[in-house]
């Protein structure tokens, strides 16, 4: 449930609370009323076209780690010796 | 014929005119607005003899005719409006048999107070669009309808064409083996249209594909008449055309989801709509089916013509008793690619 | 697109997948239940499930708020629209789903209703602006997720003054429902359905945090991972389960830490809670009267609350016969398992509301699945 999408937020109008998004090539005219400290540049998460969140780049590349490193924990078991240090 | 200046005291009031019911009446307000705006702007001969038909040889073969109703809402879109799209669409049904189109009827449907100016710009840019294709608009028809019976303008086109001898296209030939061609990135009309809608409001700069294909498809035939299917995916996207195809022939499908070209502004509208490309609808695209022996040599004759740069080999016909449409997708898995259901509405979950 | 197509990736989807057959106990069945329609739309959409081992099972729950709505309420919209002469305006979601006597409102819209497509509340809110003689119904739908943006809407319609615009609140909350699955006495006896672990919703999560599901997790012993609604998210959350599980552990752990914290959207959080108030118990489509999972608009509001303005009955109208949605967004029968399922329920024309959400498992199974089902009966009688 629930469809949202990560979009860039390319311009902010304080005076209605709202902005526009870039999701790839196409830009949407969306709401800001539900978060706090938004800049130009920040990926937000877009639902029924309002900001529900900021998207953490640090967060996102942590978890992207995550996905090699569970091919690591793989590779550990598979080496000769079950991956002892 | 000097007299024409002297029926029609005053030119239409292009500007600022409105369509009333005299502009369907049979009467001379009738006749002046087709003389000055459907003549004047399809001008050809057999438009101008002025009959309620025309008449014309045909060359010998297989006559192939097909006629198509347009209503589109919003009537003016990021690359074309009602006008070119009627005749793309028409003339694409015709060269979906691998036919040469000859010539092109149209039926007006104009609702009361539709606005002169709107008319012609509509009439212009079908005239243009018939001239691009060297396919002449022979006749027509103009019926005025009460204000709030119809949706400003429905325009109908039926064309014919002749099919090259030799040639033997349909929608029950595909075989298991033959290889699926698409002849370019699929999803723009659609999200064209959808940008333009009122209360859907998000920018692009997609344009609609709408086109005509059939020197596309000459080109294609002459290369191998022996094509098995042609189609265009227009209402229902590629995903149900596919479907059509695979329950006309009894087969199944095998997509690659990653072969079929999408482009990055009608997946972003997509995802944003939580729509698929797959079911959005082309005006400017085919599908085609070929034994996979003549594959490279199709998809080297659609990519050298400019509404085929982007083809691509998308699949493959295999034999499947249920007739499913499968993809494996751009992640690694597989899914079936279903009719389209309903109408495709935005979603929020 | 960034945050999209990273996590999307076929060649790390391979390595999860192998890192996942690495570590499953061959020896046992994971019964994972995703929650969300989100889920399971990935799931079946990018055929999640042919990069999981054979013992590796989703469980596919009442994560939809189109499908979990009452056909009653359903009515109550429709009614609305027809005997009020109201502009009725909702999600497209809503537009095809049958009340009663087979009746929609995309149906009662084509009979002449004014009902209307929105994709936000601030088109609704444009609308009243736009119709000051209408009356302007916003039939709002929707888990945590949704309810903030109706809870802006509400207020700006106040500091506007607007008086035409009123909302028909069907907002549901979900950590109520997951517990009333895990109390039902299905789950609980050992041997019908088991699901021994729990993939969180991801946008709701987004709003209300992680902390919420702490409780049940601790309560119900089962592990729950909080997932995003990338194929990619979900397969490394059942990893993660699959670790839990593994080692006997039942905690709350997140795994879409890009967007989810413990405490979720406080400004969005503090918006609700001025504008809704819980209602006493509700009604859940497959899960009947569910205590406290609902909300209502208080009485500070009451002058945009539909309810109120209107008379809006109570209806008690019951789904068609044979429709196992019920059991099936309890997570108790699967969509194959309803006589109706693909004869006389199809997407084209919905029995009952599983089959017309995309997001609805019967459709899911429909559009997506349904070639599956040789082998999967195959495995069942095995
Ligand atoms: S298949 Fe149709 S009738 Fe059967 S449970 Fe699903 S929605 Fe209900």
């Amino acid at each position: 449930m629930c469809l949202a999408i990560p979009a860039q937020v390319v311009e902010i109008d304080d005076v209605s609370d709202s902005g526009t998004v870039a999701l790839g090539p196409v830009r949407k005219r969306i709401s800001l009323a539900l978060v706090d400290d938004v800049s130009v540049g920040d990926f937000v998460l877009i639902h029924v076209g309002y900001a529900l969140n900021k998207i953490s780049p640090e967060e996102a590349e942590r978890t992207l780690a995550l996905f090699g490193e569970a091919e690591l924990v793989e590779e550990l078991a598979a080496a000769p010796g079950g991956g002892a240090t | 014929m000097s007299v024409k200046a002297k029926r029609f005291p005053q030119r239409l009031n292009i500007r600022s005119g409105t369509i009333d019911m005299t502009h369907g009446s049979g009467g001379r307000a009738m006749a002046q607005l087709i003389e000055e705006l459907f003549v004047t702007h399809f001008d050809n001969d057999l438009l101008r003899q002025a009959n309620d038909q025309a008449a014309f040889d045909v060359p010998a073969g297989r006559l192939v005719m097909s006629t198509d109703g347009h209503v589109i809402s919003p009537l003016f879109f990021p690359g074309g409006d009602i006008g070119s799209l009627s005749v793309h669409g028409t003339l694409n049904d015709v060269a979906m048999a691998g036919a040469r189109p000859l010539y092109l009827s149209s039926g007006f449907i104009l609702e009361e107070g539709f606005p002169l100016a709107d008319l012609e710009r509509i009439v212009i840019s079908m005239a243009a669009a018939a001239k691009r294709a060297g396919v002449p608009v022979v006749t027509g028809d103009t019926k005025v309808v009460e204000r709030g019976k119809g949706d400003g303008v429905f325009i109908t086109t039926t064309g014919v064409g002749i099919v090259p001898k030799g040639v033997n296209i349909s929608g029950d030939r595909a075989r298991p083996g033959d290889a699926i061609l698409v002849s370019g990135s699929i999803g723009d009309h659609g999200v064209a249209i959808m940008s333009s809608r009122e209360n859907l409001t998000f920018e692009t700069t997609i344009e609609s594909d709408s086109a005509a294909l059939h020197k596309l498809v000459a080109s294609m035939v002459e290369a191998v008449p022996d094509i098995h299917c042609l189609r265009d995916p227009t209402r229902g996207g590629l995903a149900t055309t596919l479907n059509e195809l695979a329950l006309q022939s009894g087969v199944g499908m095998q997509l690659t989801e990653d072969a079929i070209p999408v482009r990055p502004a009608v997946s972003a509208a997509c995802e944003l709509l939580g729509l698929d490309p797959l079911y959005i609808a082309n005006e400017g695209k085919l599908i085609c089916i070929c034994a996979p022996a003549d594959a490279q040599r199709l998809l080297a004759v659609m990519r050298a013509d400019p509404l085929g740069a982007e083809a691509a080999i998308i699949g493959e016909v295999i034999e499947d008793a249920h007739g499913f449409v499968r993809m494996q997708t751009g992640f690694g898995g597989s899914r079936v690619v279903d009719w389209l259901t309903g109408e495709q509405l935005p979603r929020i979950c | 697109m960034k945050y999209v197509d990273e996590f999307r990736r076929q060649d790390l989807a391979k390595k999860v997948s192998r890192a996942i057959h690495n570590e499953v106990d061959r020896g046992r069945r994971y019964n994972l239940m995703e929650f969300c329609g989100g889920h399971t739309h990935a799931i079946f959409r990018y055929g999640v499930q042919d990069l999981m081992p054979d013992n590796v099972r989703f469980v596919h729950g009442p994560g939809c708020p189109v499908c979990v709505l009452p056909v009653g309420r359903i009515d109550n919209a429709i009614q609305l629209a027809q005997q009020h002469d109201v502009i009725l305006c909702t999600y497209g979601d809503m537009l095809r789903v049958p009340g009663s006597g087979r009746k929609s409102l995309l149906k009662i819209k084509a009979e002449g209703a004014d009902v209307r497509m929105v994709y936000s509340t601030q088109d609704a809110l444009k609308i009243a602006r736009d119709n000051p003689g209408r009356e302007v119904v916003f039939f709002a739908i929707g888990f945590e997720t949704t309810t903030p943006p109706t809870a802006v809407a509400i207020r700006q319609a106040q500091a506007e003054g607007l008086k035409n615009f009123s909302v028909f609140c069907n907002h549901v909350l979900t950590p109520a429902a997951i517990q009333n699955i895990l109390e039902s006495p299905e789950v609980r006896e050992i041997g019908s359905v088991l699901i021994d672990g729990f993939f969180g919703p991801s946008h709701v999560s987004s709003v209300i945090g992680s902390q919420p599901y702490e409780f049940f997790a601790e309560e119900f012993q089962r592990p729950v991972v909080i997932a995003g609604f990338e194929p990619l998210d979900v397969m490394q959350s059942a990893l993660m389960l699959i670790r839990q599980l593994n080692e006997g552990r039942h905690d709350v752990e997140n795994e879409y830490t890009r967007v989810v914290s413990r405490d979720g959207n406080r400004k969005a959080k503090a918006l609700v809670a001025e504008v809704f108030e819980l209602r006493r118990s509700f009604e859940w489509r497959g899960l009947g009267l569910v205590p406290y999972s609902a909300l209502r608009i208080k009485s500070a509001y009451a002058g945009f609350d539909t309810e109120k303005r209107f008379d809006v009955p109570a209806i008690q109208a019951s789904d068609v016969k044979g429709c196992e949605c019920p059991s099936i967004l309890r997570g108790v029968k699967k969509p194959t398992d309803c006589k109706l399922f693909g004869t006389v329920c199809t997407p084209e024309n919905p029995m009952g509301s599983c089959m017309v959400s995309s997001e609805g498992a019967c459709a899911a199974y429909w559009t997506y699945g349904r070639f599956r089902d040789q082998a999967t009966a195959r495995e069942a009688s095995a």
